[in-house]
């Protein structure tokens, strides 16, 4: 058995042929059992093990992307749960973008943001306001609605309107550290919700509590995209745009100067990193994925309104870093889409099925403490189980380490790319 | 260290596939057959079932639970068995909205009794309506939730802009305010309702001294009932749900402002005499509900609800029942249009629409174009007592 | 419009202390576990809001039992404030060991995921308990010292209009101040109090000089949690309702006192407590008032952050903080 094992762990081809099988058997059940959350759920675990086989990183981007593409909506899309599961689908792509976008300034600039919702909100207003009649309000030029043809545009502007504000929430980041930052990001993100609720008068801008519904839907040669598995496509795009700009940007000069600055502040000072631009540029690029996918979630939805934005949402978006591994960007990836799937659709479904016994009469559960109402209890509990069992995180973030000799020899640089590709 | 990783991996790897394999035998058993050969159909509910505005949520749930328990054996006779699916939405439109996709994939739901949030029912309902399921809310008083024409978008509860001007006739007629200062909550259904109240009641004449918002969850108050202590109004209205507004008239009174309060169906809650005790006097509200006590069903309705629940009735739990009584007599008539054949969701959706004169607990119901109910006149309540439900005071038709 | 302000300030300022008092303490909960282990204890809201629940379960059996009402109502409050002390510390206690003591020489954050989990399921748990014997989580007490108090101050001057008090705020004040006092005494002067200092500076060093660590992280554990169990009794109290989802919002501002104050320090904590309390209350009462209805009440929370961020601009480590020199 352990010889067996050491051979899969080490031999390219059996595991290519494992992932081979697994894929196929997954994806055949996801297509003959439609309903089959479990089927679904595989598949995308295949993702997980096709990362931790010995590929080179080619081989597993397009293997990843042929899974993701093709395999996942032509299997699923046999049944009725089709929309069900692209929407499952496009609400991770949506936080697992979020959460890099959080990881750059947490896990690698080691700044604590407790108000990370707010470029979120920012991007969704951003289109929100303009792709109805709420624009007319205040603008003295211009036609509103905007065509739905304008939401390509506007994923740049979100990008850059949220952009924007990450600089201004830098701005007093300058001076305070620490737990400080927290409260300091915290109030920011209150801030933004509280006026975002309140902006209807004295001029009508944000529709206040009452939120801006019937946005036009996005539209791209003559289509508009109103369903999920549309939706899926876009968010998939956009999130590997956001992978790839991740990757770039944490081997980049950049990248490591945010590192450097999380380890040691004056030291990193000492070595020349420039302390203030460093720190702007993490807010700004972590600020500016979320403010995308703002404008991609207020298209999807048709309806944005404060309830959206919460503290609590900040909060889960930083749960999903912790709990991937700070800096760590498979992690992050793999923290988020569990969170979102847990949350919207194995705890609904496991409280649906722990509903349908009780009520069956195969054992009786008082009103109480119906299984319907436990979805936060067990969202809790299971952050617990997970902190206590990965303290470091589901896919803990790796730094390279290079030997003495290596760095005399002037051969790093050759190091770092094997490093890189190993990593995937 | 790689092995170990692999080795486990390989591990849960195989015990996925024999779960799904488990799972398949499972799926597949799950037929639309139900215990008995009868055919399964499913309601389901859309509430917050868990978080800060669960209670309300979760009367909603009960209330329709009850209706359909009452009505399993009926539908037993034409052949089918029913059963109720019950979603928690957590007062979140992107939950909602996910779980609405559920809902639409599960092919035995025939219907759906929610939102509670119209914030959460606005996104939602898109989803319903491509999949035509019938959606009867009980409690989104947002114009928006009608006003988008959809045909399966119905509501029993009454609009903003029908209470709000309601209670404005109410009080700046009969109880004669001229000073009047209004407070709402900053959610949907405080500023819809305060909004309507306020451009109503200046039309009317009297004066809006005040124009001011609290936060939902808080506790205290005093802030802003200080400013309505130095504005001295003669007449308060409250555009918010109950948890807020009892503390918010208990705290006024213990400041010695023993003006009249007036609120909409939010208010209409037994937890509001509990938290405010005797300061609810004086209290009026508006509601669509027609004396719950007083009618027959209305009194057997609050009896069974004791009794099977152990729980004192919420203003919300009647209109939940009422909704899931809408559906399934919208369903009913499918059913028997189609000749005791199992209908298609469009044909239920479209009984429900053309319903015509349901006699509910609390209402009647029939449906205009939008989904906007016919019988949505208003009521209004006066607390003289610490005592719940409140007296009846006067009616005032749908304009 | 000034004279409006200052009519209503003594009213404001006695509203406004009656909530501060209430962020002061549960601002030192989360104050003394961040000063010993550097960890913004996010479920410390929970506790507080369970010694709400709990205190208000037992007043609500003691008035049931027909001899405890012949005892003065302060006896019987006093009661129920040491028994939920009692139980909330040790419930802090417990919740130091399962979820924050394996994570101690985890990273940093991470112990921030088991805070929320806890907060989740406390929220739960309580309000599962409470539906099960009330029915409902929106649970009332019993009404205890209603009283109004009207002071005269417009004898004082004649802008000022008259206040008025609840009889259940000088209990409040009372009781809080004396907690405040008592552990400002106990931390500064007892040995106890003297190796929570010790921890607080250097854990390592500390355990060496034969401090017991783990003895301390408890103690301080139960300390804080006592104090925000029974902060939740006088505030069942002092409003009267209560439910399973006010410890978010008050442990939130609670924690923004804390740091306001500068977090780790006591005494800071209780002066960022105070001054958010009346700064929210003036707010709420002047805000549309000072701005001619544009900003109303509901802008007292950007308010009280803007004055936050502002303080913290100025002077990065709180108010009463101390500046940290950076070893190098």
């Amino acid at each position: 058995m352990k010889i067996w094992l050491r051979k899969y762990s080490e031999n390219k081809l059996y595991q290519g042929l494992f992932l081979l099988l697994f894929i196929m058997v997954t994806s055949l059940s996801l297509y003959l059992a439609q309903k089959s959350v479990v089927a679904f759920l595989l598949l995308l675990t295949s993702l997980l093990l096709l990362y931790y086989t010995k590929f080179s990183n080619a081989i597993k981007w397009s293997a990843g992307l042929l899974v993701l593409v093709v395999l996942l909506p032509l299997s699923a899309s046999g049944g009725d749960a089709y929309e069900s599961y692209m929407e499952v689908a496009t609400m991770v792509g949506i936080y697992i973008s979020m959460a890099l976008g959080l990881n750059i300034v947490v896990g690698m600039a080691g700044l604590l943001d407790l108000g990370f919702v707010a470029f979120f909100a920012v991007g969704a207003y951003t289109y929100g306001i303009f792709a109805t009649g709420q624009a007319a309000n205040f603008m003295p030029f211009g036609h509103y609605p905007l065509s739905g043809n304008s939401f390509w545009v506007f994923i740049l502007l979100g990008c850059f309107a949220a952009a924007l504000f990450g600089i201004i929430l830098g701005i007093p980041v300058l001076r305070v550290k620490g737990d400080y930052l927290a409260i300091v990001t915290l109030g920011f993100g209150e801030i933004i919700r509280i006026i975002f609720n309140n902006l209807d008068k004295p001029v009508n801008i944000t529709g206040g509590a009452m939120g801006i519904p019937s946005i036009t839907p996005p539209r791209i040669f003559g289509i508009d995209l109103v369903n999920a598995s549309q939706f899926y496509y876009v968010v998939l795009v956009i999130l590997i745009f956001t992978i790839f700009t991740v990757r770039r940007f944490e081997h980049s000069k950049i990248g490591r100067s945010w590192k450097a600055v999380r380890e040691n502040e004056i030291a990193a000072q000492a070595m020349g990193v420039p302390l203030v631009r460093t720190k702007l540029v993490a807010f700004a690029v972590g600020a500016s994925f979320s403010g995308m996918m703002g404008v991609v979630f207020a298209g999807k939805q048709t309806f944005v309104d404060p309830t959206s934005f919460t503290l609590l949402e900040s909060i889960t978006i930083l749960v999903m870093v912790i709990l991937g591994g700070m800096g760590s960007v498979p992690g992050v990836i793999l923290g988020a889409a569990v969170m979102t799937i847990l949350n919207l659709q194995v705890l609904t479904e496991l409280t649906n099925w722990l509903n349908e016994l009780s009520t069956s009469g195969t054992f009786v559960i008082p009103d109480a403490v119906s299984p319907a109402k436990m979805q936060r209890l067990l969202f809790g509990a299971l952050l617990i189980i997970f902190a206590l069992y990965r303290p470091k995180g589901l896919i803990p973030a790796k730094n390279p380490v290079y030997k003495m000799e290596d760095l005399s020899s002037g051969n790093v640089i050759q190091l770092t790319e094997k490093k890189q590709s190993a990593e995937g | 260290m790689k092995m170990r990783k692999s080795m486990s991996l390989l591990l849960s790897g195989s015990l996925a596939l024999t779960m799904l394999a488990a799972c398949g035998k499972s799926s597949s058993g799950s037929s639309s057959e139900g215990s008995n050969g009868s055919k399964v159909i499913k309601i389901a509910t859309q509430t917050p079932l868990s978080g800060g505005s669960a209670t309300l949520g979760e009367a909603i749930k009960l209330g329709a639970q009850m209706q359909l328990d009452e009505q399993k054996d009926k539908f037993k006779k034409l052949g089918y068995e029913l059963k109720l699916q019950p979603y928690d939405d957590q007062g979140d439109p992107k939950k909602g909205v996910a779980n609405a996709q559920l809902i639409g994939a599960d092919k035995q739901i025939y219907g759906v009794v929610g939102h509670l949030n119209s914030g959460v029912a606005i996104p939602s309902s898109e989803i319903y309506e491509k999949y035509k399921i019938p959606m009867v809310s009980p409690a989104n008083t947002a114009t928006e939730v009608t006003d988008r024409n959809l045909q399966s978008v119905n509501r029993i509860c009454g609009r903003d802009d029908y209470q709000g001007p309601a209670g404005a006739e109410y009080a700046t007629g009969k109880l004669g305010a001229k000073k009047i200062f209004v407070i709402q909550d900053k959610t949907a259904y405080g500023t819809g309702l305060a909004d309507a109240f306020k451009k109503s009641a200046e039309e009317k004449g009297a004066k809006i001294v005040g124009y001011e918002g609290i936060t939902v969850g808080e506790k205290d108050f005093n802030g802003v009932i200080n400013q309505v202590l130095s504005k001295k109004p003669d007449l308060v209205f409250f555009g918010g749900l109950y948890s807020e507004g009892g503390l918010i008239i208990k705290q006024a009174r213990e400041k010695g402002i023993d003006v009249p309060f007036m609120g909409g169906d939010g208010l209409d809650s037994s937890t509001l005499v509990e938290i405010a005790g005797k300061s609810v006097k004086n209290v009026f509200i508006t509601s669509v509900a027609g004396d719950t006590e007083g009618t027959e069903t209305g009194k057997k309705f609050a009896g069974n609800y004791k009794k099977k629940f152990n729980k004192n009735i919420e203003s919300y739990s009647v209109y939940g029942y009422d909704s899931m009584g809408v559906v399934l007599k919208g369903l009913e008539d499918a059913i028997k249009e189609n000749g005791k054949k199992q209908p298609t969701r469009e044909q239920v959706m479209k009984a429900v629409r053309n319903l015509k004169d349901f006699q509910g607990a609390v209402t009647k119901v029939s449906f205009d174009s939008k989904g906007d109910n016919d019988f949505a006149k208003f009521f209004v309540y006066k607390f003289d007592d610490a005592k719940y439900p409140p007296v009846f005071d006067a009616e005032i038709p749908k304009k | 419009m000034l004279n409006n302000i200052l009519e209503s300030i003594p009213q404001v300022a006695i509203d406004g202390l009656t909530l501060g008092t209430v962020y002061a303490v549960i601002a030192l909960g989360y104050t003394m576990v961040y000063g010993i282990l550097e960890l913004i204890n996010f479920a410390h809201g929970e506790i507080f809001m369970t010694g709400a629940f709990i205190g208000t379960a037992m007043l609500l059996l003691l008035t049931g039992f027909g001899w405890v009402s012949a005892l003065p109502a302060i006896v019987l409050l006093i009661t129920v404030l040491l028994l939920t002390a009692l139980l909330t510390g040790l419930l802090g206690m417990g919740i130091e060991r399962v979820a924050y003591r394996p994570l101690r020489n985890a990273p940093k954050l991470i112990p921030l995921i088991t805070a929320i989990g806890i907060s989740f399921l406390l929220q739960d748990l309580v309000r599962f308990i409470a539906e099960l014997k009330k029915g409902n989580y929106i649970v009332t007490g019993p009404s205890l010292f209603t009283h109004q108090i009207k002071i005269h101050t417009s004898s004082i001057s004649s802008i000022f209009n008259d206040a008025s008090i609840k009889t259940s705020f000088i209990i409040v004040l009372v009781s809080a101040v004396i907690m405040m006092v008592v552990l400002d005494f106990f931390v500064n002067k007892t040995r106890w109090g003297m190796a929570m200092r010790a921890v607080a500076q250097d854990r390592d060093t500390a355990s060496l000089m034969s401090v017991n660590v783990n003895k301390v992280i408890s103690l301080t554990f139960f300390i804080g949690s006592a104090l925000g169990g029974a902060t939740g009794v006088l505030f069942a109290v002092q409003y009267g309702t209560i439910d399973p989802y006010i410890g978010f919002i008050l442990g939130l501002k609670a924690f923004t006192a804390a740091v306001l104050g500068g977090i780790g320090n006591i005494r800071g904590a209780m002066l960022g407590g105070l001054l958010l309390g009346v700064m929210e209350m003036f707010a709420s009462a002047n805000l549309s008032l000072l701005t001619g209805g544009v900003f109303g009440a509901e802008y007292k929370d950007v308010f009280a952050f803007i004055v936050l961020i502002a303080v913290l601009i100025f002077k990065p480590e709180g108010l009463l903080g101390k500046p940290v020199a950076e070893k190098v």
